[in-house]
């Protein structure tokens, strides 16, 4: 049962990519760090590499944390759907398979100055 | 109460039966499917309507007679607030917050209400539940215009009450109110009975109205205490018409215990995100506080809930499937939600601050397993951005829930250390969620979810494509007035410049 | 056995009727917070007409009491006589 109703039901999803002007959603989380509520929510084009992501956008929002200058971008250990992944930096958003709405999640181990583990 | 109790002719069951069940009639011309067609879809089984008891056996006479003395009460009050310049007898204006959310998101929710109990009286075959649905609907109306009434005062002195109706339809946090009662409307009749009538009156409004109430009398606020508590009278009937509901429908067919167990599994959750932010009002938000979120929690919750299902038992009804993962979250959610409000300050129509030292012992105290060791570090650090003249924004919008549509501020049960991360596919669709509740629902009813209207990712389609500046005008938010930090803001100077001007002869 | 509540407004009308509900409740627990009266009770709490009136020296008709009423749990039985608040357990 998707849902009850007196006829058939179909609806159309609200936040399809069509409707985002030739971008795309993307939400990124750095885990253990808790200083910013929520992961954070990214409109991107696809055509974006994944070093720009991090570069621009997502190495601007870390900055008020305290760990957020010792993070090794080389050793941090990444998930994408909760899964253990390896991001190519020089690719695309796209040709690293990061979909619309899709969540990324990094790792720094040894770093957390503000959360007792 | 100088009302003359005449001489009764009738005793309350003669007159119950008189002014209600006989009211009724069998219709001759059409059928009863045709005059109530959306009884039989959702699956619940009714064998006799004649079976429905309203234990306050409340008639229509009476009702207005009661309602009427609560009104003349309620305006005696509000005008005397607004003769004596009630407001600045106020604890503090940080108190306002509590009632700029409460207005902009708990007021329409009232008024939501309204709507939905006019139309499940009207598609409900039975006399009972038709006359005390139609009493209901009254009572949400009217406690939304004396709610809107009451707070009305506050709009001539301060900022944040101004445009509640628009950000009631387009502020990202209200959509979570606004949701969650189009889920109940859109429902079928007995669903939005379980919903709004026992989810919500009886487990959960307790929380709301009952301590923050008594909590806006500590601080002053006699204006909110007087809509909050003539508003609660009638929750009371409200509660007991919940009970009743879920009695009537159990006992009526042994069919309808699964489906009433499901929606009581979906109206628990979706009711408990709902209504978090009262943790954030009472822990937070009350310069002076009555009892913690977490103690609330203990008496309305974990007491009267646990007595409520122990009682439901006999009918096979086990308690809502997120009972555990709620116990949980009482000693972290009031710090998560303060947290991202501080720093999406940006985008309220309120104002948030970062904790004093010695709110941050109260709270050390009353959370003592889980503030200094997980929320006191963050607070420390943001009072050294803020002190260092940077302060902490974070323009980094949020991920929202599909479901209860709540930024995703909420740690995985047991690990307080890790924001909870679920998702789901639908349709090839990608689909966010924050807790196995809100996965659990929408995967039972995915057609219905996927439609959500989510404020962030809409700020990012037409018509706002990603313009802040827009979406501030859009949303009637007026930058550097209704926003930000309390700290500097123009509610504050404005506050302690007119209570200098009340105590003194300057 | 669980526990039921009734709280009421704080207030001139209910003093009477909250000392009428702690003589026929000798059980009860008067809980007074700012504004309000909560009042426990272990499985059971009644709340008579009769001794209402006699508190307050004028007739009361029981469903008077819902324009002070805040909150209640448990089952409501109510007649012209008596208001009873019970679980089932």
């Amino acid at each position: 049962m998707t849902v009850a109703a007196i006829k058939e039901y179909i609806a159309v999803p609200r936040d399809r990519v069509e409707n985002f002007h030739g971008k795309q959603l993307v939400y990124v989380s750095w885990d253990h760090h808790l200083l910013f509520a929520s992961p954070f929510l990214l409109c991107l084009p696809p055509e974006t590499p994944f070093r720009e992501l991090v570069s621009g956008p997502l190495g601007m929002l870390l900055q008020p944390d305290p760990d957020a200058a010792a993070i090794d971008w080389q050793r941090v250990e990444w998930l994408k759907s909760n899964q253990p992944w390896t991001p190519d930096f020089d690719a695309s958003l796209a040709a690293n398979g990061i979909g619309h709405k899709d969540q990324l999640r990094f790792r720094t181990p040894g770093l957390n100055s503000l959360m007792a583990a | 109460m100088d009302m003359k109790v005449a001489k009764k002719k009738l005793g309350l069951k003669d007159k119950y039966k008189l002014m209600t069940r006989d009211l009724g009639w069998e219709p001759s011309y059409h059928s009863k499917d045709e005059l109530y067609p959306y009884m039989n879809y959702e699956g619940i089984k009714i064998h006799d309507w004649d079976k429905w008891e309203d234990p306050f056996r409340l008639t229509m006479d009476a009702y207005w007679k009661y309602q009427a003395e609560k009104e003349r009460k309620f305006y005696a009050i509000i005008d005397a607030h607004a003769q004596n310049n009630g407001h600045l007898n106020l604890t503090d204006a940080r108190y306002l917050s509590a009632l700029k959310i409460f207005l902009q998101a708990i007021s329409p929710g009232e008024y939501a209400a309204h709507r939905g109990f006019a139309r499940v009286g009207r598609e409900f075959p039975g006399v009972g539940p038709q006359v005390a649905c139609q009493m209901q609907a009254i009572d949400e109306i009217r406690h939304a215009q004396t709610q809107i009434h009451a707070m009305s005062n506050y709009n001539r002195y301060y900022n944040g009450f101004h445009a509640f109706a628009d950000q009631r339809d387009r502020i990202w946090y209200t959509s979570v109110a606004r949701s969650f009662f189009d889920d109940s409307m859109s429902a079928g009749p007995f669903e939005f009975m379980i919903a709004i009538g026992f989810s919500f009156e009886y487990v959960l409004t307790n929380l709301l109205f009952v301590p923050f109430m008594s909590g806006a009398a500590y601080n002053g606020d006699m204006a909110t205490v007087t809509f909050g508590f003539s508003a609660q009278s009638d929750e009371a009937r409200h509660m007991t018409l919940g009970l009743e509901v879920i009695k009537f429908i159990l006992e009526q067919d042994p069919d309808n215990l699964p489906i009433v167990q499901n929606w009581i599994d979906k109206w628990f959750w979706r009711g408990f995100r709902v209504l978090g932010l009262v943790s954030t009002m009472m822990d937070y938000m009350l310069p002076k506080r009555v009892m913690s979120w977490r103690e609330a929690w203990d008496i309305y919750g974990v007491e009267n809930g646990g007595a409520l299902f122990k009682d439901l038992a006999r009918y096979g009804i086990k308690p809502p499937r997120g009972w555990d993962d709620a116990e949980k979250a009482i000693d972290h959610m009031s710090h998560q939600f303060m947290l991202g409000l501080y720093q999406w300050s940006f985008g309220t129509a309120f104002h948030s601050w970062i904790p004093s030292d010695a709110d941050m012992d109260w709270l050390a105290g009353k959370y003592p397993h889980t503030f200094d060791k997980y929320y006191r570090p963050r607070w420390k650090h943001i009072k050294k951005l803020a002190d260092a003249g940077t302060p902490f924004k974070n323009y980094g919008l949020a991920r929202l829930c599909q479901t209860c549509q709540l930024p995703s501020v909420f740690t995985e049960p047991d690990d307080p250390t890790l924001t909870c991360h679920r998702e789901t596919v639908y349709k090839g669709e990608k689909y966010q969620f924050c807790s196995d509740g809100c996965q659990h629902i929408f995967e039972n009813e995915p057609e219905k979810y996927i439609q959500a209207w989510l404020p962030m990712p809409q700020l990012f389609q037409d018509p706002i494509n990603g313009d802040l500046g827009e979406w501030m005008k859009w949303v009637s938010l007026l930058d550097g007035k209704d926003n930000g930090d309390y700290a500097g803001s123009e509610d504050q100077k404005n506050f302690e410049a007119w209570r200098g001007l009340a105590t003194t002869n300057q | 056995m669980s526990t039921v509540f009734i709280a009421l407004q704080a207030n001139e009308e209910t003093r009477p009727i909250i000392e009428a509900i702690e003589i026929d409740n000798p059980q009860a627990i008067v809980h007074r917070q700012p504004a309000m009266v909560k009042i426990d009770a272990q499985g059971r709490l009644v709340i008579r007409r009769a001794t209402i009136e006699e508190q307050l020296g004028r007739d009361f008709d029981l469903q008077e009491i819902h324009i002070n009423l805040i909150s209640l749990t448990g089952h409501v039985v109510e007649d012209d006589e008596t208001l009873t608040l019970s679980w089932n357990d």
